[in-house]
């Protein structure tokens, strides 16, 4: 060694950095994620829906499916929050239905001096809580009434079914088709991503074309005729099942293109080549190796994927030719606000496009946050 | 001695992350003489190419010219300070290209795969003249004959992804001379080349700076490239000049003991058999954490303990024209940023 | 260069029988053959239909052969221009098509160049000013586009309309020209008319295309070229607008491949809401009255020409890059 150069300084590695080396994959990319302070607040309204879903019948205030002609088109409350003497008593005024003798439409009209007060944790109609329990107990009610007295918080549809009650039903609804329809989607684009990035040559070429094919049509047309030919016999829950398989036909696509990508760039990774040197069989090279260090690809896939499922199934429901009643869904409510007819006497049904604009934009904020992430070094 | 053409003065360019404060260039300084080829050489990272880039301002953002003096001589005698001009401005917008012509090192990337080379050679050509189409085109035409292109007529008419790299590098060079500059700026122009092509391009640099009386500024980390090309180095550490002189003497009587081992870690035909090739220990200190005192302290066998840590070398003459900035000379220390290097002694 | 369009044409034909497949399994689907849905709407309608007839008619259209001569036999009658009859109309499936056809098209084309024409300078505005505050109200309301469904959209604009204006903003023709013999006045008419449901078809795919603008120029703008294109001296706005944006332009041009198919899903629904006389409406009506050799021309034909906008503007594609153009790439 030259007399002029001595020996430097040995790098100095700070507890940090070796926190930072040591890391899976994962972790590095919930690291990241973190910073992302929108993506954040997005993960946690995404989470606030689907604690809403779970427990849409104890927050309704009263039986989504049940009828009164009585109440046909209730305008929402207004809730008033403090009482005559000050104190904070949360309630709504009575109301009584009139018939406007010109336009033949009920009417109602609020009487202040009928308080009906609000209250927790009061007993409504009976259902299953988490599909277990039986119980008849609800977050919010009023302390008394008849039927057609009840709360409504978001008003009624013209068959007297009270709004609020549906808009939770509707979330649990369309969020979990959305989850069984990335579900079926993400078996079938990582299998045949998995496929065509692994063994490449002819399967990889005859699926890209598929692919290529599949993404080439357009979409609404084919589910709209596909979705007509189920038989109109069909219970709820097959309807619900055809129309998930069939939102899905679709959404696979792009989850297989992610996966074969990762699988074709980490095929050429010497720890991928290591494994095979070591003798591991393939399948364990897949799920011990390869498929953990894409794993958060493939969560930000999936999340991308999830408001493209719910907007398709809205839309066929809103057609008619998805989920149809007594099925509620976002697309069934929306399918009430179709017509300007319907919208000029009750606006508010409009109100079941909030949460939708609302998750599906949280969901694309949280998966661009994820996809941002999983790149920790790109 | 004839007045430098082109003068840089204590140029700090500083790019200004998140993280901190990169200080790409730190206080360089040197002279380049009419007609002359000025090497400047160090590791990757040292600064060399961002100096480059500061003379042109063409650094990108974040970076940005901090302090310093660029100074082109124009040849009526006048002066003007390059760091002073509107980095968008017209008279800045002149010096490029115009004064001063750049060759970058990527002759792969550095051409639009977009438009014809005629395309890119034409808008150059009239960007700092008033000539016709047809008479920028005719002259694209001699400029690529000059530079030793085959069928210039219809290569005119390609796409840079028709050329291989030596031509492509070729054309670029006939870019950079396309308004008749009298400063050249080669930035690494053969790093990317295979050796055979490097010694084509190395001699066709040589024969048009002889042709055209160019002072050519030659940016390499190649100390074979600067013995073959460079009247004078300018040895870069840290973003800052650590030595400089005449060819000669840098090559025979090297001073900085960064230098030294620069030298010493360039592979020789005389060496023994199977005998290890020296290489500098350590390495380039993390950007962020820049070493107090000499930068280059911690990597130097010979560093003077509480001296070299504690301040900063000012450059020391060893001769009329050679300079070193190092302790072990004597010379002074100041915490502070040091005074211009080559205070000449005329 | 012949190999690439060689090759895209195959994909293309094969596309176009994929969706000819998937079209004929939709007229097959519903349960029952067309025969006895036809027999059963005309004794509705009280015409009689003898069983003579009906085996005439199944004859006809091979509806006793095995199901892969019955695609042969509906496919060879669609190649020469016979869709079938409507059943619900009793008309030919081609005449109540119609001039819905070429408005859907018109609509989608409409969407496309406005979605283009949005989204390219706001891409390269984006991109030039990454990280100022209009990038970020930009990125904001191009994430609002891709939230909204465009039928979603479509309905709360027509609320707002119907609420401020009074008005009921749908349609594509005036009603006095409504029925009307086509003219310039006309067309001049469904011009002033397009704006508005074009936007909404629009706005989805432009926040896409933003962002896709913006990346792309993103990474442009880091190369090489583009300070080669410095050094030279040339202004920093032709700069950008000549080298990067122009490479840029590539990816951003190619995009035309999956925005078509999606412009022309978006036109079915926003149609429904908007009531443009489109193939939209009449394609939901068809599915829900089992109308299904109308239904299946429709899913055929609108997917046969998408395929074909697609091809041609891969054409276009080639004829603008010179890479391909001088056999690059396959």
């Amino acid at each position: 060694m030259s007399a002029a150069i001595s020996t430097a300084a040995a790098p100095v590695t700070t507890a940090a950095e070796e926190k930072v080396a040591v890391a899976t994959q994962l972790q590095l990319t919930w690291w990241r994620f973190r910073r992302h302070k929108v993506a954040v607040a997005s993960g946690v309204i995404v989470l606030f829906f689907y604690l809403v879903a779970v427990l849409a019948d104890f927050l309704a205030t009263n039986d989504p499916y049940a009828t009164l002609a009585a109440r046909s088109y209730i305008p929402p409350q207004e809730i008033h929050w403090f009482d005559a003497d000050g104190s904070f008593r949360p309630h709504v005024f009575a109301l009584e239905g009139k018939r406007d003798m010109k336009t033949f439409r009920l009417v109602y009209v609020a009487d202040p001096e009928d308080k009906r007060y609000l209250e927790l944790f009061v007993d409504g109609y009976p259902y299953r809580l988490l599909g277990l329990f039986e119980t008849n107990l609800h977050l919010l009610g009023l302390d008394r009434g008849a039927p057609e007295e009840a709360l409504f918080l978001l008003g009624t549809d013209q068959l007297g079914r009270d709004f609020w009650s549906r808009l939770v039903l509707a979330t649990r609804t369309s969020l979990f088709i959305g989850l069984a329809g990335v579900a079926i989607s993400l078996f079938l684009g990582v299998l045949l991503g998995g496929i065509s990035g692994m063994y490449g040559g002819w399967i990889d070429t005859v699926i890209q074309r598929v692919i290529e094919i599949l993404r080439s049509i357009p979409t609404i047309p084919l589910w709209m005729g596909l979705a007509a030919a189920l038989p109109a016999t069909w219970s709820v829950l097959q309807v619900y099942l055809a129309i998930t398989v069939i939102i899905s036909l679709i959404g696979w696509t792009e989850l297989a293109r992610v996966v074969r990508g990762r699988f074709l760039s980490l095929r050429e990774e010497d720890f991928v080549m290591a494994a095979e040197l070591a003798g591991a069989s393939q399948l364990r090279i897949i799920f011990r190796h390869m498929v953990p260090s894409f794993l958060s690809h493939i969560i930000a896939a999936v999340s991308l994927a999830l408001p493209a499922m719910i907007i398709s199934e809205t839309t066929l429901s809103f057609l008619g030719l998805g989920l149809r009643p007594p099925a509620i869904s976002w697309g069934v409510l929306l399918q009430d606000a179709q017509n300007i007819q319907a919208l000029a006497i009750a606006p508010w049904l409009l109100m079941a496009a909030i949460p939708v604009i609302v998750v599906i934009l949280a969901f694309n904020f949280l998966g661009d946050g994820l996809r941002d992430a999983a790149d920790p070094y790109g | 001695m004839a007045e430098p053409i082109l003068s840089v003065r204590r140029l700090c360019t500083w790019f200004h992350q998140d993280e901190g404060i990169v200080r790409a260039v730190d206080g360089a300084s040197f002279d380049l003489e009419p007609g002359h080829t000025l090497g400047i050489v160090g590791e990757s990272g040292c600064g060399k190419s961002v100096t480059a880039r500061s003379i042109l301002r063409i650094v990108e953002r974040p970076g940005r010219v901090e302090s310093g003096e660029i100074l082109l001589r124009r040849p009526d005698g006048s002066v003007v300070d390059l760091v002073k001009l509107d980095g968008q401005g017209r008279e800045m917008r002149e010096v490029r290209g115009g004064e001063i012509g750049y060759v970058f090192q990527e002759p792969m990337s550095s051409l639009s795969s977009f438009h014809t080379i005629g395309n890119q050679l034409i808008e150059a050509i009239r960007l700092h003249s008033d000539m016709s189409k047809k008479a920028a085109r005719d002259r694209a035409v001699e400029l690529l004959t000059l530079v030793g292109i085959p069928r210039p007529a219809q290569r005119v008419d390609s796409y840079s992804f028709e050329l291989s790299g030596g031509l492509r590098q070729r054309v670029m060079i006939a870019l950079a001379l396309a308004a008749e500059p009298r400063i050249l700026i080669a930035d690494e122009p053969t790093t990317a080349l295979d050796v055979t092509t490097q010694a084509q391009i190395l001699d066709l640099l040589r024969k048009l700076q002889a042709e055209q009386g160019l002072a050519v500024i030659l940016i390499t980390h190649d100390m074979g490239v600067i013995a073959e090309m460079a009247d004078d180095v300018v040895v870069m550490y840290l973003g800052r000049d650590v030595e400089q002189g005449p060819v000669e003497t840098i090559f025979h009587d090297p001073a900085h003991p960064y230098t030294r081992s620069l030298l010493q870690s360039i592979p020789s035909v005389l060496a023994e058999p199977r005998s290890r090739l020296r290489t500098i220990e350590g390495s380039i200190p993390h950007p962020y954490a820049r070493p107090a005192g000499c930068p280059f302290h911690p990597r130097c066998a010979d560093a003077i303990a509480g001296r070299c840590d504690r301040s900063l070398p000012e450059p020391t003459h060893l001769g009329a024209r050679h300079a070193v900035s190092c302790f072990l000379y004597g010379g002074s220390g100041v915490p502070a940023l040091p005074a211009g290097l080559l205070e000449r002694a005329e | 260069m012949i190999t690439y369009i060689t090759r895209r044409l195959v994909l293309a034909l094969v596309t176009c029988w994929a969706i000819s497949v998937i079209s004929f399994i939709i007229i097959q689907l519903p349960p029952g053959d067309f025969v006895n849905s036809y027999i059963a709407n005309l004794s509705a309608s009280g015409s009689m239909v003898s069983a003579a007839e009906a085996d005439a008619m199944r004859e006809q259209y091979g509806l006793n052969r095995p199901i892969w001569v019955q695609y042969g036999k509906w496919m060879g009658r669609v190649l020469q221009g016979d869709f079938g009859m409507s059943m619900e109309w009793g008309r030919p499936v081609l005449e109540v098509i119609g001039d819905r056809l070429w408005l859907t098209i018109v609509i989608s084309i409409a969407a496309i160049i406005l979605t283009w024409g949005i989204a390219l300078p706001i891409g390269i505005y984006s991109a030039v000013r990454q990280y100022s505050i209009a990038d970020y109200i930009f990125t904001l309301i191009g994430f609002i586009g891709l939230a909204v469904p465009n039928f979603l959209l479509a309905l709360i604009i027509m609320y707002l309309g119907f609420k401020y204006f009074g008005a009921n903003i749908g349609g594509l023709f005036s009603p006095e020209y409504d029925l009307a013999p086509w003219s310039w006045d006309k067309v001049w008419d469904l011009m002033s008319h397009l704006p508005l449901p074009a936007f909404i078809l629009a706005l989805a795919g432009t926040a896409q295309l933003i962002r896709i603008m913006r990346a792309n120029l993103l990474d442009e703008l880091r190369r090489p070229y583009v300070t080669t294109a410095r050094a030279r001296g040339l202004q920093e706005w032709r700069v950008i607008m000549k080298y990067p944006v122009r490479a840029a332009l590539n990816p951003f041009a190619s995009t035309i491949g999956y925005l078509l198919p999606f412009v022309v899903s978006g036109s079915i629904v926003v149609s429904l809401v908007l009531s443009l006389p489109t193939v939209g409406p009449l394609l939901l009506r068809a599915l829900v009255a089992q109308d299904m050799f109308l239904a299946g021309a429709i899913v055929l034909l609108l997917g046969v020409l998408t395929v074909i906008g697609t091809f041609l503007s891969d054409l276009m594609l080639m004829w603008i890059d010179p890479r391909i153009r001088a056999g690059m790439h396959g």
